[in-house]
């Protein structure tokens, strides 16, 4: 059953919100950093290990420097959002779930092609990856599907499964929009209508002209060192603190994590680290997220101390 | 006989290994079956995204029963033997059979093992072949622990008699084979049950499942040809997307579309990487324009508005996608004109190549060095080659090739010719990459092979002067395909070049920090140094360069790399160990005429007797040699020959030995082992004819030193002591 083609950018994330509400998602806020791609938020990256069920929906704003246009491409941007959900175990009946989730917000499966296309995920600087696909409909990739199977080293059990739309290229694929800066962001009679464009195009400026000729290379190098130095700071501090409480600080040592990512995103951006030099500010990112995962499956929300068995990979 | 059907339901299956799996699966299946006794008329295997599928013809109905005999031990034997017996049979001595031997009598244990149903060993057959498939990448999902290329779904396993179908028995962690499948996930939706192969397939295509791939396939091209002939194009053939493709669709529907005006001025590489890679379409030439201006699109279904929508939607991405290429094509050329493209290199300043070998730059002024001294051994202007060598890796601060890795070089000889560069630049940019494997084609364009030549030796000397040589299968810089690639510029053009004089100062360059000019070895020279001559640097104030192992080690390097070069084209190692003996050895074009010289001459029967005839002379010399503890290495005079044989032999050395060397010094190694072969029958007659170890010390003395004439004339051509055989 098809509902009516929604009018705007934001009613296709309403509809994705209640579509995986009644699904029995906890719907859950955007995590307040500036991180790469809905998989960072630690909904994600986190609450795939460990072995409790889990299941969250939501938007994360998401920050990619190289794909910065000045907001002249139809289709790139260098701010952006994902849709992403979780569900841990993955259900058998997800890739139906995901199918009715396109009903949900107007694509009619009976006019266009939907397919399955091989897409290995694999985020070398969190140490995760997963088999799934690009999700295709009339050869554009609307969303990622993946179960995966490890987060930071240690091997996923259950498996969960991670569905990833980019928000924008799908809602212009259903508003019928050929420029992104041309959607309709509220509805288009709303008495004061808003485009894509009247919010994002002069920051799509700024930061493409901040990313890629201004930022100060010296100084994010030394930011992605000292957020490195105190990620591992805090994974060293001893389990009890000085009241004698046992806390094990994953959470503020993993948001160390995101920002070396998100400092790697913007030096890579300014065209200053080259093909080897990747590979090793790769791996000190995933060292950050390796042991951000070793402390996080220690915990309880982990299955740590509910003295559950962790399977380690 | 019954038929056997297996599906293995799934979600969808990556393209790229649907039709491995369907050989895995067979093989599995029939291999099991097979092992367990029984066997089959025929087997056929097919896939689609969602399923792989077995029919199997004429399978024997049960396994057949085996007996077995086995002898055991004498009738009067000890207890303990007879109890042993006992136990490695599993039988009880009632049921033990006693026969008449030769030496009395012996108890026998007969075990008969009844035949097992096909059913059986089917479920158990297909339960092993589901738990240890091959797949490539294969994972888990929800909270089970079962392994499958994506979540599996269902299984059909069906045994077809005249009596009907059943299901065999069987469950996988939590799957049980049924009889029902599906057809195409959107446009026939739902379970169906099926009683054979003929039944299985004849439903599944009216529930729009093509279940064979060459059908898929010769479907899509067929199609494609006529979408493209209809409007007076042809369809750019490409068998890997084909292939890929029709692993994509259960109901291939073919659509084509037209790109846009705007991005016809393209790049043909740019429209067809961007199409391929990114939408999976194939291209669509006009025969007259010599251009791509279309595309084919394949979907996987039909619609009630003929693909309109479709089209419609693929068109769309392909504009975002070629907007993005001209975007990049643009900015590129602009920037090009603007900066030209040593401007433009300038900043691979900022880009590290490796941590130990600085910058790009740095690495481009190094190559530029090198190309400069090689660029007279291969015909090429040096300052042409320098001005190549500046630019050639200009490209991979272009845009294009930041969003397209695989299009470097190909956009680099775009821009230099919008750059303004002639005269081979542009080819150089494109073609100093290669030969990137074994069957890539080798630039010829002197240019181009001397900036090619300097790429590859410089990263060459740089990973050897950091120690970050390949191990095992460890080849992370790929070193090996490096080498391959000089080895195979140079003897695919004939250049004559030492590579110690060239590899030399390519190390000296990574020796000497921030040096990057100062001139080592003997650049320019192409004569191979002398026998044994270890490079002695000749560097600069500063140079660190030990002649340091490492140009031995990577002149070691080559020569491995040439020895399995050479042993796919025929040649043994041996010859070729024979040869890299010799003076000269890091001349490869040298060392290869001489070792095809020798491989040719050791097939002819005077080069298989000549080499027995020289290792008969070599070990009757090395043995009086030891025992003396002399060497005999000179003097033997033709006035102590006491036979004609010996006379012969002297006279025939005089004539070799004239004719050899200036053979060797003309490198005419054909003719060299042409005047060696004359030997062969003064030799045979020799030792045929003549005690060496005579009696009298005189005469033996001067045949051990007329053998070490023999051992000295043919080690000048090769060194066949190290000849196997």
């Amino acid at each position: 059953m098809t509902r009516s083609t929604p009018r705007s950018f934001q009613e296709i994330i309403l509809r994705l919100m209640s579509y995986w509400a009644e699904k029995g998602c906890a719907v859950l806020q955007p995590y307040d950093m500036e991180v790469g791609a809905g998989t960072f938020h630690p909904a994600t990256t986190l609450r795939a290990l460990g072995n409790r069920p889990w299941a969250a929906a939501y938007v994360q704003p998401s920050r990619r420097p190289t794909d910065g246009r000045y907001g002249e491409n139809p289709n790139r941007l260098q701010h952006y959002y994902q849709y992403q959900v979780l569900i841990k175990p993955s259900p058998p009946d997800l890739q139906a779930l995901y199918l009715g989730s396109l009903e949900a917000i107007g694509i009619d499966l009976a006019l266009h092609d939907i397919r399955f296309v091989e897409d290995d995920w694999e985020s070398p600087t969190l140490g995760a990856w997963g088999l799934g696909w690009e999700v295709w409909c009339d050869g554009m990739e609307v969303s990622q599907f993946t179960y995966f199977q490890q987060v930071g080293g240690h091997d996923c059990r259950p498996v969960a499964g991670e569905l990833t739309y980019g928000l924008e290229r799908l809602a212009m694929y259903v508003l019928g929009i050929d420029h992104v800066m041309d959607m309709p962001f509220n509805d288009p009679e709303a008495p004061i209508p808003l485009k894509y464009g009247d919010i994002f195009r002069q920051t799509e400026q700024e930061y493409s002209r901040w990313n890629f000729d201004q930022a100060d290379t010296a100084m994010l190098l030394a930011h992605f060192e000292d957020a490195e130095a105190e990620c591992a700071r805090i994974l060293a501090a001893p389990v009890e603190d000085n009241a004698g409480r046992r806390i094990v600080m994953a959470h503020p040592a993993y948001d160390q994590c995101i920002k070396a990512s998100h400092l790697f995103n913007l030096l890579d951006a300014r065209g200053v680290i080259s093909v080897t030099e990747r590979q090793a500010y790769i791996g000190r990112v995933r060292a950050l997220a390796k042991a951000c995962a070793d402390a996080f499956v220690t915990t309880e929300a982990g299955g740590g101390s509910a003295g559950s068995e962790i399977a380690h990979g | 006989m019954p038929d056997l059907l297996i599906e293995l339901f799934s979600e969808e299956i990556p393209a790229r290994m649907q039709a491995r799996a369907r050989e895995d699966l067979k093989k599995l299946v029939t291999d099991g079956l097979v092992n367990a006794g029984l066997t089959y008329a025929s087997a056929g295997a097919f896939s689609t995204p969602r399923r792989l599928t077995l029919t199997i013809e004429g399978l024997t109905a049960e396994s057949p029963t085996l007996r077995e005999e086995r002898k055991g031990p004498a009738a009067t034997a000890p207890a303990a033997a007879i109890e042993g017996f006992l136990r490695s049979t599993g039988l009880t001595r009632e049921q033990l059979v006693l026969r008449d031997d030769k030496k009395g009598q012996v108890f026998f244990a007969v075990i008969e093992r009844p035949g097992r149903p096909a059913a059986a060993i089917v479920a158990e057959v297909l339960e092993a072949a589901i738990r240890n498939f091959p797949w490539p990448k294969a994972m888990r999902w929800g909270a089970g622990s079962l392994r499958w290329v994506r979540p599996l779904h269902s299984i059909l396993c069906l045994m077809v008699t005249e009596a009907g179908a059943e299901v065999v028995p069987l469950t996988v962690e939590g799957i049980t084979a049924g009889n029902t499948t599906e057809g195409h996930r959107f446009m026939a939706p739902g379970r169906f049950a099926v009683t054979s192969f003929d039944d299985y397939r004849a439903k599944l295509r009216r529930a729009f499942v093509m279940l064979d791939a060459a059908e898929r396939e010769a479907t899509i091209w067929a199609q494609a040809g006529n979408l493209a002939f209809a409007q007076g194009l042809e369809a750019v053939p490409d068998a890997g997307l084909l292939a890929e493709v029709a692993g994509l669709v259960e109901w291939p529907v073919v659509l084509m579309g037209a790109i846009g005006k705007a991005f016809l001025g393209l790049p043909p590489e740019v429209l067809q990487t961007s199409m391929r890679e990114h939408q999976k379409f194939f291209s669509v030439k006009n025969p007259a324009t010599r251009r791509i201006e279309g595309f084919v699109t394949v979907a996987n279904r039909e619609t009630a508005d003929h693909g309109a929508t479709i089209l419609h939607g693929n068109q769309k991405v392909l504009s975002a996608r070629l907007s993005d290429a001209r975007f990049f094509w643009e900015n590129d050329l602009r920037r090009v004109k603007a900066e030209g493209l040593e401007g433009m290199a300038q900043g691979l300043a900022h880009v590290t190549f490796h941590n130990k070998l600085g910058s790009q730059l740095d690495r481009v002024k190094r190559i530029e060095a090198l190309a400069r001294e090689i660029a007279p051994m291969v015909g090429a202007a040096p300052d042409l080659v320098a001005e190549a060598a500046r630019v050639a890796k200009a490209d991979l601060q272009s845009a294009m090739v930041g969003e397209f890795p695989e299009l470097q070089g190909i956009m680099g000889r775009y821009y230099a010719e919008a750059a303004g560069h002639n005269d081979g630049v542009p080819e150089a940019c494109r073609e100093h990459y290669q030969p990137l494997g074994p069957s890539d084609a080798v630039p010829t364009a002197p240019v181009s092979v001397a900036v090619a030549l300097a790429d590859k030796i410089d990263t060459l000397a740089g990973f050897w002067a950091i120690d970050e040589k390949p191990t095992g299968s460890k080849d992370p810089f790929a070193l090996r395909r490096a080498a391959l690639g000089v080895i195979r510029l140079v003897l695919g053009n004939g250049v004559r070049v030492g590579l110690r004089a060239v590899a030399a100062p390519a190390l000296a360059r990574h020796g000497v920090q921030d040096e990057a000019e100062t001139p080592g070895g003997t650049p320019g020279s192409a004569r191979p140094a002398p026998q044994g001559g270890r490079f002695t640097p000749t560097l600069g104030p500063g140079a660190a360069l030990d002649e340091s192992g490492a140009l031995a080690d990577l002149l070691a390097f080559f020569h491995d790399r040439l020895k399995v070069f050479l042993k796919d084209q025929g040649i043994r190692h041996d010859i070729i160990d024979a040869c890299l003996a010799m003076p000269g050895n890091d001349d490869l074009t040298l060392l290869v005429k001489r070792a095809e010289a020798l491989a040719a001459f050791l097939k002819t029967d005077d080069g298989t007797n000549l080499l027995q005839g020289f290792k008969r002379a070599n070990n009757i010399l090395t043995q009086a040699e030891t025992k003396d503890g002399v060497e005999y290495s000179y003097g033997a005079d033709v006035k102590f020959a006491e036979t004609e044989a010996e006379r012969v032999l002297f006279a025939a050395l005089d004539a070799a030995e004239g004719a050899i060397a200036p053979a060797t010094q003309a490198e005419d190694f054909a003719a060299a082992m042409g005047a060696m072969a004359a030997l062969r029958a003064p030799i045979d007659a020799f030792f045929e004819a003549v005690q060496v170890n005579a009696e009298n010390p005189v005469i033996r003395r001067n045949r051990l030193n007329l053998l070490s004439r023999i051992r000295a004339t043919c080690l000048g051509v090769a060194d066949l002591t190290r000849i196997e055989g």
